[in-house]
């Protein structure tokens, strides 16, 4: 099945192009959103022959993956995987959360880091994921063991249903919401996530967190 | 005799209202927009140089003061305002991403 795998990348020259080459070993459709970046993110990402999409202005993850998802359903994708730029996850992982998608047992599966394994996460990370899991299920009524895990597999189907409107990191909960709404088969499974110095001075910052639970609030209660 | 507050108050609609009506020659406001403002500003006036006219708006409301009433509404208004405000600059933020979002891709098909 034709796999398109969409990374969203805002500043990651550092990180960007090893990301690539491990990609490339394995998989030949990967669209990089460029958002806005300041630095050679775009540049490097075009020299590793991938399809580079630019956004002129930085909008967001949630944003940019949108981006990505649309290039990626206009040329035919069948199934779409979310990934990261900044070497969190492993390219083995790819086939886990692509598999149940490939066998129809689902429309949209999410690796979940908590079901797998983490690397070096840091003990607050932990508090803060584990408060959006419990916000997501009373919220939502999704079991869910990973609420912002940005490594996913979408059907064309679930691709085409689910409409990001969120343009900030709320995304994640975003996906949750049109699960829900749009009654659409989802899945987890285990993932490892890598953290280092680097991922985790990328990462949400706490605050983010707070203003993140009262948007899910506000868009579960008002839209 | 005028007291100070009515003082201030007059400095400060005759600048409020100025740059509504700048805003309105310049065409950034509508001419709605301008009716409303110069309305909103009029009435400020006529509250402060005449405090008795809000006496019967209290009595309606079984509110004690007149003075009262005028601070209920005007902290009522101004959320709804600050309300509509957030929600268009929601809407924007929306528009500008569609609109990124089609530049990136549009470049794309073009360099093919």
């Amino acid at each position: 099945m034709k796999t398109f795998i969409v990374i969203a990348a805002y500043n990651e020259e550092r990180k960007i192009g090893s990301v690539l080459k491990d990609l490339k070993k394995k998989y030949d459709t990967i669209v990089v959103v460029d958002d806005g970046s300041k630095d050679k993110t775009a540049e490097i990402a075009e020299k590793k022959g991938v399809i580079v999409l630019r956004h002129p202005l930085n909008r967001g993850q949630g944003a940019a993956l949108k981006t990505g998802i649309d290039y990626a359903l206009q040329n035919n994708a069948e199934i779409i995987v979310t990934y990261d730029a900044d070497g969190q996850f492993l390219v083995e992982d790819i086939k886990k959360v692509v598999a149940p998608v490939e066998k129809k047992q689902a429309d949209i599966v999410l690796g979940s880091r908590f079901l797998g394994k983490t690397i070096n996460m840091p003990f607050s990370k932990k508090i803060v994921l584990k408060l959006g899991v419990m916000v997501g299920f009373l919220l939502y009524h999704i079991k869910i063991t990973d609420s912002q895990s940005g490594f996913r597999a979408l059907s064309r189907k679930a691709a085409e249903k689910i409409k990001l409107t969120a343009d900030r990191m709320e995304h994640a909960s975003e996906f949750f919401w049109e699960i829900m709404k749009n009654k659409l088969k989802y899945k987890e499974v285990p993932i490892t996530v890598i953290y280092d110095d680097y991922s985790i001075g990328k990462g949400q910052k706490w605050s983010n967190s707070i203003e993140l639970g009262i948007k899910m609030l506000l868009r579960r209660f008002f839209m | 005799m005028i007291t100070a507050i009515q003082l201030l108050a007059l400095v400060f609609v005759g600048f409020a209202a100025s740059r509504v009506i700048l805003r309105a020659k310049d065409k950034k406001i509508s001419i709605t927009e301008l009716f409303f403002w110069l309305a909103v500003w009029t009435v400020l006036i006529l509250v402060v140089f005449f405090p008795g006219l809000t006496s019967p708006a209290a009595d309606f409301l079984d509110v004690g003061r007149g003075i009262d009433v005028i601070i209920y509404v005007s902290i009522g208004l101004l959320f709804y305002l600050m309300f509509r405000l957030y929600v268009k600059i929601e809407e924007i933020q929306q528009d500008i991403t569609q609109v990124v979002r089609m530049t990136a891709i549009n470049e794309k098909k073009k360099r093919k």
